[in-house]
């Protein structure tokens, strides 16, 4: 604790309930990763259900991935792993308080997931655009309309929950940005934008996860 | 140990005399409070209210019950009011009472520590349940919804014309209350432990929590897309469950009960844990088996998980999947019933007392195991095919959660009532309403037994005549068991004003909560204790005494 | 946790071996191995995953504690996909007994 004389736990940024600004630390750090893990289990229903009717509909699903655009699809799994690239950099910056930096890698990271949902609303049009959308009007040439409009249900539920995520992670970057601009982060204090980068990094591993199990289902064919 | 000393290093240091309580006025002081006490408070305020809401929709369905004709409600009404008494009793009730009102109070005193982790967060799971609260008012106000508790699609995304989303989004939203409150409570007791305050040395209320915190934690957020799912079905035609479209309904069967089976567990659990802290101080006794009252109660969340099959024996389920689920469901018998020898041990040679909390305790070692017992005719396959859907499997768990859930969380509320108010409440009216539940319980759920047995289904608002006998004396017993309820609410708030005023350790209890006053300062301890000791060494203080 | 500072080089490294795996995965989706596809993809999928917790979100430096926690997120995972699973993979066993 460099700039604060008192020497021993008394951070300023410690809060009453601790005894130490290292269990708070730790404590915040754990609180974060329990956090994620009721988020594992949050989108693991959808993953179950997936598991469920792609072992029903193997051919539906075919089909119905072989509908997505295979190249925005992969273009925006670069820009989310980019993101956390530079999310990883920006954590790195809050540690060695270079204050330039972090502002520079946060607006980054914001910038790349904002480039993400760009490219997703350019999906979702699409998926209007072509009647993709499950219900009334809902359009397939196939014979199995039913289990297609499965495939696509799940194809909205579970990208639009990522993407919600995207979102909720956009605007706290935007406020972590403002909180940096105002030198609020350093070295002695970077819980928040830590924690931050475990949530974005979990965003993104959801979507290593979406990626192959939606778009790449059967290419070879 | 509750000397008081200037408070040395908490700044803004507060006159002595003050409690959390009079530490501060106003409604601001409290709807912004960060005391995991005050928040506690604000809980049970809302439980209650939620309690008697609930116990309303109970009353008039019994009403109903009362003659073999449907005759004081429509089919349609009836069907609203039982789904309206679950979801109010179970998401609102239940699921809330202990952890969110005695845990959120005594988690962080009974460990030795200023406040949970997460204070803000703390308040924050109030004002989440308080959401869910409005969303929940208004699907009752705006007319009810009629599908059972469980919201079993396809009828809740297709046929019932009722405030489906309403409802289903008060579950969701409540959920994300729960889960906060369990996060809070896990981070707390892995982090905020006193020193000296080992795994071991805990007090088993706080095991008791801290596996009911697991559960939260793990499954809560299924039920929480398992719903969303259904709005999105529901709403805007996002289909998985359709079977329109080649949809299984059995899959929200198994995602509901992947949650709503554990949440059984969430409910029973903290009271568990209740029972511990009072057998032995009242016995005046160690527990018997301390590690395995503790790690059966971590086996009772982990198996727990394990058996949600069992409610979809007759739904289409695989038969093979059903002998699975019944095996596994056989296994939490297990460490409750350890639980339960545990208990009846420490009794034994003790110095029995029978205060209040003791009489509740006693109700509930002898309802629960009616409770679990019955559990397990219902886990056996082949006789669930004729138990499924009858009064049978209401009076099982309703013998859990009113007998088992709530005789403790109302045994645990006399206990801590000095704690939490600073006043004695009064002993023999107190004994009367004990009483008074017990037997009206009995009443109310025990004939419900045998009329399930007897073949008389659920959610009917008509049966046949021969079954009236029974469903009479069930009905009759509904009003002793709601004066038993009402009593404790009159004379817990007369005490809070005219009742004597409690000492720091009213009950001679072991236990850093009653080292500190009665009720405790805002920041609970002037200084961190330092453990040296084992829970529960009754032996000890009792030879001091001698 | 907090103490541990990651060097830079490392973030780099992770992020191109990521990029290499998300190239083999659609690479891989193109070649036909029938139902080895979806084993392959998942595979790189966990490896990718894997990467990004140990080194992204630090959870190669991090106390027993969290890894704990990370083994509970995915055993409970495995529970419900896997007991669900106990029932739809064996309805057809015998259908013709139960219709």
């Amino acid at each position: 604790m460099p700039d604060h004389a008192s020497g021993h736990a008394l951070s300023p940024h410690r809060q009453l309930q601790f005894e130490s600004y290292e269990q708070q630390q730790e404590a915040a750090t754990f609180g974060m990763w329990a956090f994620l893990i009721t988020e594992v289990l949050f989108f693991g229903g959808l993953f179950a259900a997936y598991t469920i009717y792609r072992l029903k509909y193997p051919a539906a699903f075919q089909k119905g991935s072989l509908t997505l655009d295979l190249y925005l699809g992969g273009f925006n799994t670069a820009v989310l792993i980019g993101s956390s690239l530079t999310m990883a950099l920006a954590v790195h910056a809050a540690q060695t308080s270079r204050q330039k930096a972090l502002v520079i890698f946060l607006a980054a990271t914001l910038l790349l997931g904002s480039v993400f949902l760009g490219v997703k609303v350019i999906e979702y049009g699409d998926k209007f655009h072509h009647h993709h959308v499950p219900g009334p009007d809902f359009r397939w040439r196939a014979s199995d309309r039913g289990p297609a409009q499965l495939y696509f249900s799940l194809y909205f539920a579970m990208t639009g929950m990522h993407a919600l995520h995207m979102v909720v992670g956009v605007v706290v970057l935007a406020v972590l940005i403002v909180m940096a601009l105002r030198r609020r982060f350093g070295a002695d204090y970077f819980t928040p934008i830590e924690n931050f980068g475990l949530y974005w990094h979990f965003v993104d591993i959801v979507w290593i996860f979406l990626f192959p199990l939606l778009y790449l289902i059967g290419r070879h064919g | 140990m509750q000397t008081s000393h200037a408070m040395a290093e908490v700044p803004g240091p507060a006159p002595q005399a003050l409690d959390y309580l009079n530490a501060d006025y106003g409604i601001r002081s409290w709807l912004f409070t960060i005391d995991h006490k005050r928040i506690a408070i604000l809980y049970l305020l809302m439980i209650t209210i939620m309690f008697v809401v609930g116990g309303v929709f109970a009353a008039a369905v019994r009403l109903e019950l009362l003659t073999p004709q449907g005759d004081a409600f429509e089919a349609d009404t009836y069907n609203k009011l039982f789904t309206m008494h679950g979801i109010v009793m179970i998401f609102f009730f239940l699921i809330p009472s202990i952890p969110a009102v005695l845990g959120n109070f005594c988690l962080p005193l009974m460990i030795g520590a200023r406040d949970l982790a997460f204070p803000r967060i703390n308040l924050l799971s109030w004002y989440v349940y308080m959401v869910g609260a409005v969303f929940g008012t208004f699907a009752i106000v705006a007319g009810g919804v009629d599908t059972g508790w469980t919201f079993y699609t396809p009828y809740s995304t297709t046929a019932s014309q009722t405030n489906v989303i309403p409802a289903v989004l008060a579950g969701f939203i409540v959920g994300f209350s729960t889960i906060l409150t369990g996060l809070n409570f896990i981070v707390t007791v892995h982090k905020m432990r006193a020193p000296g305050m080992t795994w071991f040395r805990m007090p088993l209320f706080v095991w008791a929590i801290y596996a009911t915190s697991l559960i939260q934690m793990l499954a809560t957020p299924v039920l929480a897309i398992t719903l969303l799912l259904l709005v999105l079905e529901r709403g805007l035609h996002i289909g998985i469950f359709d079977p329109a479209l080649g949809g299984d309904p059995v899959l929200f069967q198994h995602m509901f009960w992947f949650y709503s089976h554990p949440a059984v567990y969430i409910m029973i659990l903290p009271s568990m844990g209740v029972v511990s802290e009072i057998v032995t101080c009242f016995s005046r006794k160690q527990i018997f088996g301390y590690t395995f009252v503790a790690f059966s109660s971590l086996g009772i969340a982990v198996i727990g998980f394990l058996v949600w099959g069992h409610h979809l024996f007759v739904s289409g389920q695989s038969a093979y999947a059903g002998m699975l689920f019944s095996l596994l469901s056989f296994l939490v018998a297990i460490p409750s019933a350890i639980k339960v020898f545990n208990w009846t041990a420490t009794l034994y040679k003790g110095k029995i007392s029978w205060d209040t909390p003791m009489l509740y305790v006693f109700g509930f070692i002898g309802l629960f195991t009616i409770g679990g017992l019955t559990g397990l005719f219902l886990a056996a396959l082949g006789l669930d095919v004729h138990l499924t859907d009858t009064y049978f499997v209401v009076a099982h768990f309703h013998y859990i959660m009113v007998g088992g859930a709530i005789m403790g969380y109302l045994g645990g509320l006399h206990y801590w009532w000095p704690k939490i108010t600073g006043r004695l409440y009064p002993e023999f009216w107190a004994k009367i309403a004990a009483v008074n539940i017990f037997i009206g319980f009995n009443l109310t759920f025990f004939p419900q037994f045998l009329l399930g047995y007897l073949g008389m289904p659920r959610r009917y608002h008509a049966y046949p005549e021969e079954f009236q006998v029974l469903n009479v004396l069930s009905t009759g017993g509904a009003p002793v068991l709601g004066v038993g309820y009402l009593l404790p609410m009159v004379y817990l708030i007369w005490s809070m004003r005219y009742g004597p005023r409690a000492s720091a350790n009213p009950w001679r209890a072991t236990g850093l909560e009653w080292t500190t006053p009665s009720p405790p300062t805002t920041h609970n301890f002037e200084e961190v204790p330092v453990v040296t000791q084992d829970a529960y060494d009754y032996p000890a203080m009792e030879k001091k005494v001698a | 946790m907090s103490g541990h500072i990651v060097s830079r080089k490392v973030y780099f490294a992770i992020f191109l071996s990521l990029m290499v795996l998300t190239a083999a995965t659609v690479a891989a989706a193109f070649v036909n191995l029938g139902a080895l596809n979806v084993l392959v993809a998942l595979t790189i999928a966990v490896a990718k995953a894997t990467l990004v917790a140990l080194y992204f979100m630090n959870l190669r430096y991090s106390e027993r504690l969290t890894w704990v926690m990370v083994a509970a997120g995915v055993t409970w995972l495995g529970l419900l996909i896997g007991l669900t699973l106990s029932d739809i993979l064996t309805r057809s066993w015998i259908a013709g007994a139960l219709g």
